[in-house]
């Protein structure tokens, strides 16, 4: 999506990207970009809250508008629900978990083998 | 250098953890993410309360009607109005341990966007959405994938977008 919003202010369109992966977009570099420090998955607020949600969006209209230059960053004024793990868990490779992992990897390998050699035909 | 209004808090290192994660999964080339020095800004051109704006995901139309016979994802766009009830996000890499999808105004919020638009913070949402494949290529995305987002947000009169990605 970072790629995307270059492409799009290149061209002379103002952008405003909402995301939760910070470290992955600031390391792209983008215009604006309104931070939510969540989970991955819901970038415009907690699911089923409408007002957090508005909050949100207003923001990145704010930012759209009053930004001065690029690689704005801004930061929702909102925190995860109450699950202090949530930072731990996503993408984590547990010992126990290895052999699973690699079988895994082997078989992804394989489709994705197969549906290059279709992309060929 | 980064300008941020906020304070900065501890972030998830999200490349890490992918780096780590394709390791294990005996990936031996570690994926080699976008950076750039240079960013480009575009001011906006009118105020924003005059301005359309298109809005942007990364998920998927359900029944992934965006793939191909090949398995080729493409860039793929919705009305706003009547908005759309869920999308396809099973494909991408969100939390699926911590959270859910199920509420799709938390990442394509069309509703609270266009109350926004209604109390006249800006003039209103382009007819439609669009989607954009996450794509392992960055040529593909740059290449394709974002100058045939730009076109539809231009057929669709946009001035600006807003850009959600799960």
């Amino acid at each position: 999506m970072s790629l995307v919003a270059r492409h799009l202010e290149a061209a002379g369109l103002p952008t405003v990207i909402i995301g939760s992966a910070r470290d992955v977009v600031e390391h792209c570099g983008v215009p604006r970009f309104v931070f939510t420090d969540f989970p991955l998955g819901n970038p415009c607020g907690h699911p089923w809250r409408r007002d957090m949600q508005c909050t949100v969006v207003a923001q990145a209209l704010d930012l759209l508008e009053k930004a001065t230059g690029p690689r704005t960053t801004e930061t929702a004024p909102f925190a995860w629900k109450d699950d202090p793990g949530w930072r731990e868990r996503y993408g984590r490779v547990e010992p126990a978990e290895r052999e699973r992992l690699l079988a895994t990897g082997r078989a992804r390998r394989e489709r994705q083998a197969k549906a290059a050699e279709l992309r060929k035909e | 250098m980064i300008k941020s209004k906020s304070r900065k808090r501890l972030i998830v290192p999200y490349m890490e953890r992918t780096r780590h994660y394709y390791r294990a999964l005996g990936y031996t080339n570690d994926y080699v993410w976008a950076h750039h020095d240079d960013v480009p800004f575009a001011r906006p051109g009118k105020p924003l309360a005059s301005m359309r704006l298109g809005l942007v995901t990364t998920a998927s139309p359900p029944g992934l009607t965006n793939q191909d016979a090949r398995g080729v994802r493409h860039v793929w766009s919705g009305d706003v109005d009547p908005p759309p009830a869920d999308l396809f996000t099973d494909n991408l890499a969100w939390d699926k341990e911590s959270t859910h999808t199920k509420d799709r105004g938390s990442y394509l919020p069309v509703e609270v966007a266009a109350e926004l638009a209604a109390e006249g913070r800006f003039a209103g949402l382009a007819r439609r959405f669009h989607g954009v494949p996450t794509e392992y290529s960055q040529r593909k995305t740059l290449e394709e994938d974002a100058p045939e987002v730009l076109a539809r947000l231009r057929e669709d009169g946009a001035d600006g977008a807003i850009l959600c990605a799960l």
